[in-house]
């Protein structure tokens, strides 16, 4: 049977980042990812990766506050403070191991200015910063020799008498189902974006190892966190990179105002996402708007700025609505992007289940509470994975092999494969499914929210659950199935998503991005503290945590 | 939009596999792209039509295939500037890697020929405490190569891998271009010497054979073949000229900037080294007798053309170093 001591499910900027730190540690270490590891989603993070360099005159604390006040007060603040102190190293770390960072004058790394953030402290490669860090991880991947599982789709995990012992994985090319001892897993396996529709996220975002997680009883954690990106382009939906009002660009009505001067007169465009998201909102909803969207308007930058440092949002501009940003504002609106909650975690990245290890958009520390900043995402799968590998390689000296039998657990994967090929057709599609949840999700869950239009999504839910019990499977071979792939994603998207609906009808304040119009006020007293959701008998069953607040109490958020 | 979409499929597990054309007319938003179409039909009209995709914005590298005939992004391609006077368009695999099932390729090769330029930064002495100093304008230059999303559409359309796949190809090249650039790698001065050497070698940079398919193919603008062309600058710079592929060049410089004109019949015999080169010298003699036998043989006497002062003027313009016909130095052309 394969076997290894420490297993990385997911091979994005986390992932990677934890196999190449668990193997430096000594531990036989393997990654396995249901695509090859430069197609993941860490890819589309555009716009840079937070850090407060000391010689540049900045500080991790300021950069903590910024964050713990982005978040709504709503982050653990000890575990800011371990990811903004380290994000100096981290950052050089990646420098050395030959990111191309765009430059200052002197040739030392340049910053760009992002929201919420009293100073820049942004690094960047053009816009394009997320493709940059994640080859360069994988050159490291290559160099560190770490055995790599490429196009192997995890299906579920081995749990023996109440331990887990490994994952069974599906080998796409083959369609051959492997067992993989472990004795320690780390999860990295990003968010959960294609539950909405339409959203900025890659269609292999599909919660996966949220759901494994939670199905073998750990615990997800602020669920209702849910970021929508001010700038998502107009019918599309892709990202258009927080950047481009970082290097100045303005947003404006369909009178060519610039509103968010009504909302916060001092940061304008480069508030946090959450408070410029429902800024753009409000003012679609109040008739200020063109076709459902606002406009993102970069004409007074220059040509030669938008050739540096945004050339790539230019090119999706024109290839998937036609506009070109250097001569004409581009139609833009809120989108689903990020989801700050997710399997919770310590600041090793352990969750509550023993040797099972979570890190980046899928994992919640939590760094980023009710509303991440730009930037600090990629800083965050870096921070974080590399503490996963590390801990999870030292832990695994002291972890035994879980005892399983190999044929039985194919066995077992085996016949819930064929009984899902063997459905009869009976004229439903996954693809259907996953629309209506996408868009209910959207309708109900969305930038402004309230009792009735989650409740109405929880409904919704639960039918489309009814209707994927009995979902047939088209293409019954084994060879790349990946209609098959795609029905086993549903399943876990819609775990998730009940998730999502139970935690945001839960919490009865406004914060983050949790803005329920029935409750419109933040609420110190009564929910300053997480939603844990985990699987119960007929649902997500919630419970509470506290907040850990060290030295920055909660005030009032203005921008 | 009413569209259709023709193409070719493969399914290894059918009975008698085989590539076959299949249509599907799709309607779709005016401003779709192929791969809005190719979805479409996934997930409404036929679910075992096979493809990778993922973020729908030319970032992931996982969708490209040929449409029309050649390599691109089905993400990054809108239907209506490739759609022909019926409205249809063709999609194939990609090209030179072995199709496993439809759309879906074996990237093994590609990422082999990766994993042979040693992809990771290689600098010599101590680390800095903090981040190397570095022009903007060098990791900018770097920046227009590192924006290679490893899509596979130039190694797909490469004329040379179709016919050699020793051939490292052009996304490996650029890949390595990527490092030897990098004022970071390679010796205290910034030069990959052992890079270079290496790549100077048979199936390396001077096997391409500069047919551009590569820099059309491209869709993020990497111009994979310019990369090369710079690796050979670097390669002769640094002193690796005893191969064939910097005598080539050398000896096509030096027979137009000194005659006008090829001197077709010296050409490959200069290349490989001179006559001494016997090996070489036998294995050309098939071809020399063929062309003897067609009346095909170069003449031995090589002349030059007429006003051949005004080539050599035009190459001393060039390059001004250059004192006479003789041309000692190289350049890219070849």
């Amino acid at each position: 049977m394969l076997e290894h001591d420490v297993l990385v499910i997911g091979a994005g900027l986390a992932g990677m980042r934890a196999a190449i730190a668990a193997s430096a540690n000594g531990a036989n270490t393997a990654i396995i990812s249901k695509v090859h590891p430069v197609r993941s989603h860490s890819n589309a993070a555009q716009g840079g990766i937070n850090a407060a360099l000391l010689d540049r005159g900045d500080d991790w604390e300021d950069h903590a506050y910024d964050t713990i006040k982005g978040s709504d007060f709503l982050g653990d603040q000890d575990a800011i403070e371990v990811m903004c102190r380290s994000a100096g190293s981290a950052l050089i770390d990646m420098e050395h191991m030959g990111v191309t960072f765009n430059r200052d004058d002197e040739g030392r790394l340049g910053t760009r200015a992002f929201g919420g953030q009293r100073r820049a402290r942004t690094f960047f490669v053009g816009d394009f910063t997320g493709q940059a860090l994640l080859h360069v991880m994988f050159e490291q991947l290559i160099k560190s020799q770490v055995r790599s599982y490429e196009e192997w789709f995890v299906t579920s995990l081995i749990i023996e008498d109440g331990q887990v012992g490994g994952v069974m994985a599906l080998e796409i090319r083959t369609g051959q189902l492997h067992a993989i001892r472990a004795k320690t897993i780390i999860f990295c396996t990003g968010g959960c974006g294609r539950i909405f529709e339409p959203s900025t996220n890659a269609l292999i975002v599909t919660g996966d190892g949220m759901a494994l997680a939670y199905n073998a009883g750990a615990g997800l954690m602020d669920m209702e966190m849910v970021q929508y990106h001010p700038t998502t382009l107009a019918g599309s939906g892709v990202l258009l990179s927080e950047a481009a009002r970082g290097e100045g660009a303005y947003l404006r009505d369909k009178n060519g105002n610039r509103f968010m001067e009504r909302y916060a007169p001092n940061m304008m465009e480069l508030a946090s996402r959450d408070v410029v998201s429902r800024a753009e909102q409000t003012e679609i909803n109040a008739g200020n708007g063109v076709n459902g969207c606002v406009f993102l308007d970069c004409t007074h930058l220059g040509e030669a700025l938008i050739m540096e440092k945004l050339s790539q949002i230019r090119e999706i501009g024109i290839d998937l609505a036609g506009v070109d940003m250097i001569r004409e504002p581009v139609p833009i609106r809120p989108g689903m992007h990020y989801i700050m909650g997710g399997i919770k975690t310590d600041i090793d990245g352990q969750t509550s289940i023993p040797g099972v290890y979570a890190a980046g958009e899928c994992a919640n520390v939590s760094v980023h509470g009710g509303n991440r900043l730009g930037a600090n995402s990629l800083l965050d799968t870096i921070v974080f994975g590399e503490r996963s590998g590390n801990h999870a390689a030292e832990a695994c000296r002291s972890l035994p092999f879980v005892d399983f039998s190999e044929d039985e657990a194919v066995a077992r994967e085996e016949r819930r494969i064929k009984e899902m090929l063997d459905r009869p057709d009976n004229g439903d599609r996954w693809g259907a499914i996953r629309q209506a949840m996408g868009e209910s999700m959207v309708r109900n869950v969305a930038v402004f929210r309230d009792e009735q239009s989650i409740s109405e999504a929880v409904r919704d839910f639960a039918e489309l659950r009814d209707r994927y019990a009995t979902v047939p499977v088209e293409n019954k071979n084994r060879i790349f199935n990946t209609d098959l792939i795609f029905a086993l994603e549903l399943g876990f998207m819609l775990d998730v998503a009940d998730t999502i609906a139970y935690s945001a009808v839960e919490r009865r304040e406004s914060r983050g991005a949790n803005a329920r119009t029935d409750y419109p006020e933040r609420d110190d007293e009564n929910w300053l503290k997480h939603i844990v959701a985990k699987k119960g008998e007929v649902g997500p069953e919630l419970s509470y945590l506290p907040v850990t607040i060290t030295k920055w109490q909660p005030e009032e958020r203005k921008y | 939009m009413d569209v259709t979409i023709k193409i070719r499929r493969y399914d290894p597990e059918a009975e008698q596999p085989g590539s076959y054309w299949e249509e599907f007319a799709v309607s779709v938003a005016d401003n779709a792209t192929v791969l809005d179409a190719l979805i479409k039909i996934r997930e409404e009209m036929d679910g075992t039509l096979t493809l990778r995709c993922s973020c729908r914005s030319a970032i992931c590298g996982s969708c490209a295939m040929r449409i029309n005939g050649h390599a691109g992004l089905a993400c990054k391609t809108p239907l209506a500037l490739v759609v022909d006077e019926n409205n249809a368009i063709t999609v194939e695999p990609a090209g030179v890697m072995r199709v496993i099932k439809d759309l879906a390729v074996d990237f093994e090769m590609f990422w082999d020929k990766i994993r042979a330029v040693e992809p990771y930064l290689q600098p010599a002495g101590v680390e800095p405490e903090g981040e190397y100093i570095a022009s903007n304008e060098s990791m900018l230059h770097l920046s227009g190569v590192t924006a290679c999303i490893m899509c596979g559409a130039c190694v797909s359309d490469c004329t040379v891998l179709e016919v050699d796949p020793t051939f490292l190809g052009p996304a490996a090249l650029a890949k390595a271009y990527r490092f030897t650039a990098d004022p970071r790698d390679g010796n205290r001065e910034g030069v990959s010497r052992d890079r270079l050497r290496s790549l100077s070698e048979e199936t390396g940079m001077w096997d391409c054979t500069r047919c551009n398919e590569c820099v059309q193919a491209c869709p993020k603008g990497v111009a994979p073949m310019d990369r090369i062309m710079a690796l050979r600058e670097q390669a002769v710079e640094a002193g690796f000229t005893n191969n064939n592929g910097a005598r080539h060049t050398n000896a096509f410089t030096e027979s137009v900037g000194h005659s006008g004109r090829l001197d077709e019949l010296r050409l490959p015999i200069k290349s490989v080294g001179g006559v001494t080169n016997v090996g070489a010298m036998l294995s050309y003699a098939p071809v020399g007798w063929r062309a003897l036998t067609h009346g095909k043989m170069p003449p031995i006497r090589h002349k030059n053309v007429e006003n051949v002062e005004q080539v050599r003027r035009l190459f001393r313009k060039l390059d001004p170093d250059l004192a006479g016909p003789q041309i000692g130095r190289n350049s890219p052309f070849g």
